[in-house]
């Protein structure tokens, strides 16, 4: 499989990154180059092969169900590039 | 060079305890060090210096009041992908700047409570996207090794480029890396270093930026095989931070070196002799093999036969939790943000002006074999593949290998700036080649300098063993070290 440049500017759309012609045209080659590597898997035979999901055997931990933490909100927003009486701020969302 | 920046971590420690020297007269001369080396090496991106000498102060007085902590007073190098509190935390990016963490990473606060001091954050490729750091935010590390007679410039590996170079260059006693594809093991092959990725689970993940949270895990590069036994029984822990962090005890690693070999048997894979593989790199594993025969393993030929599909599963698999991982740097929360018209244009221009180029080609990638129609056909596949690469080693190890041994890289360290790779990403991915397997399969795995090239440039070999196994590494890898020697670099910056 491979990719032509408005299946680039799409992904690039869905993966939230802004793209310029030229770039759309560079990574184009870049991705279908890529592709072509991993295309190689085609040719193992999968057949009743588990995907694999954990690549060591553990159950996954599960604690009690307590509040553990809490009462950070200026420790979370310290980083933040806008916020204001303890929200984040960002351009208007809803008209 | 300071005497005091030679000493191993094994020997500051037995100097340090004998009150023989100072925390302080040691981090002071890691300090001056770095202050000299690293407008030239480029493998500090920050360096704590008032930190440092806080904590080597509280360590002198544990040392004098004989509550001293396993790693009291050693001075430590931190790569920028573990959240360190208050200080810089970028993971090598643009996207990042500014941010300073709240809380500390379970790795150093491990660390930091067995004693150690920081002297501040390593170099590495953006997000430990890269196999040479030339992806940093913060542009290259220069590799402390040249060539003979020749003053180009060379990469020191990636992505835990800081951390390789920084110890190889004595400008910390030892660091912390981290490896999703073969991110200790290639830098430290790269530069005459020791790097252990350890059992997937060993070392917690939690508050280590997250590149793709299957394959990746913390663990040591130091300058030999001891002092990467002592970093790591620090490191690693049971954390319940961390759902997939493994209910395993941690063992006393260092005690595991000076174990003998004898009668151990150790597996050659024939799939790791690659076509067009250089000459020096086959030299090096069947001196490698001889070393081992002659301390009395039973060396076995082991086949491995879906090796060759572990890199193309890789870079499926990888970018795919990558472009997951990733999506969290909008510009809301943390880090850069780059105005637009609205909310979508907002995120957008973030995230084009504070990703690298390759860090954007694998999270497109990964966003295209995630996206609806592909999934089957890729990230399906590739998991499935990645259970048949486990069930090769599985089925060695129950066969009785104890560990197997093969070359760390595929070549020594190339020139920054190499025209082949930059025209190619999948050239620069073929440095994994040997690595990436052991993410795949979530066993450990080692690098040991093994000797130097016609050029002078260190070549390593890797040891992978049985899951959890790390000190049947640490005691077949010693045996390595003490056939090989060491290695350091001439010292030119």
């Amino acid at each position: 499989m491979s990719v032509d440049r408005d299946t680039v500017k799409r992904v690039a759309h869905l993966a939230r990154i802004a793209i310029g012609e030229d770039d759309a045209e560079r990574m184009t080659g870049e991705l279908n180059a890529i592709l072509g590597f991993v295309e190689q898997l085609g040719e193992v035979d999968v057949t009743g092969v588990e995907p694999m999901t954990s690549v060591i055997p553990i159950a996954m931990k599960k604690r009690r169900d307590a509040v553990t933490d809490g009462g950070r909100a200026a420790d979370i927003l310290a980083n933040a590039p806008a916020s204001e009486e303890g929200f984040f701020l960002v351009p208007k969302v809803v008209e | 060079m300071s005497e005091l920046t030679n000493l191993t971590i094994a020997e500051a420690r037995a100097r340090l305890e004998k009150r023989e020297i100072t925390a302080a007269e040691l981090t002071d001369a890691y300090l001056a060090a770095i202050e000299a080396a690293n407008p030239t090496l480029n493998a500090y991106v920050a360096v704590t210096a008032d930190k440092a000498r806080a904590m080597a102060a509280a360590s002198d007085a544990r040392l004098a009041a004989g509550t001293a902590g396993a790693l009291e007073g050693i001075p430590l190098g931190v790569k920028d992908l573990f959240a360190t509190e208050g200080e810089h935390t970028q993971a090598g990016s643009h996207i990042l700047d500014g941010f300073r963490p709240p809380y500390e990473s379970t790795v150093t606060a491990n660390l930091w409570a067995d004693g150690a001091v920081m002297l501040g954050k390593l170099n590495m490729d953006e997000f430990a996207m890269g196999s040479s750091n030339e992806t940093s935010h913060y542009g290259p590390v220069v590799n402390p090794w040249r060539a003979e007679g020749d003053d180009k410039a060379l990469v020191p590996g990636g992505s835990s480029g800081g951390s390789a170079a920084a110890v190889a260059a004595w400008l910390c006693a030892g660091a912390t890396a981290t490896d999703t594809g073969g991110s200790i093991r290639q830098p430290a092959a790269f530069t005459g270093t020791v790097g252990i990725k350890p059992t997937y689970g060993r070392c917690s993940r939690w508050g280590t930026v997250a590149f793709a949270s299957s394959l990746d895990q913390a663990g040591p590069i130091a300058r030999d095989v001891r002092d990467a036994a002592i970093l790591l029984r620090s490191m690693a822990s049971v954390d319940d931070k961390d759902t997939t962090s493994a209910d395993v005890p941690v063992a006393d690693y260092e005690a595991a070196i000076g174990r003998s070999v004898k009668g151990m048997r150790i597996g050659i894979p024939k799939e790791y002799r690659m076509d067009g593989m250089p000459g020096e790199i086959e030299a090096v594993w069947q001196q490698g093999i001889a070393w081992l025969r002659a301390a009395g393993a039973e060396i076995v030929d082991i086949s491995l036969p879906h090796t060759k599909y572990a890199l193309p599963a890789y870079y499926i698999v990888a970018p795919a939790e990558a472009s997951s991982n990733l999506a969290r740097y909008d510009g809301v929360r943390y880090g850069l943000r780059v105005p637009g018209r609205d909310l979508l244009e907002m995120y957008e221009n973030t995230r084009a002006a504070g990703f690298g180029a390759e860090v954007k080609r694998r999270v497109m990638i990964g966003t295209y074999v995630l996206s609806a129609g592909y999934y089957d056909a890729y990230y399906l596949r590739a998991q499935k593949v990645r259970t048949l690469i486990k069930k090769d080693f599985e089925d060695v190890f129950e066969a009785g290998v104890e560990a197997i041994l093969t070359p760390a890289t595929p070549s020594a360290a190339f020139g920054i700036g190499d025209q082949d790779m930059a025209a190619d990403p999948v050239k620069m991915y073929l440095n994994d080649v040997f690595t990436v397997t052991v993410n795949m399969a979530g066993l450990p795995g080692i690098a040991v300098p093994a000797g130097l090239d016609g050029k002078g440039l260190p070549l390593g070999l890797q040891l992978i063993g049985r899951p959890f196994d790390e000190e049947t590494l640490f005691a077949t890898a010693h045996v390595l070290e003490e056939a090989a020697g060491h290695f350091a670099p001439r010292r030119w910056w």
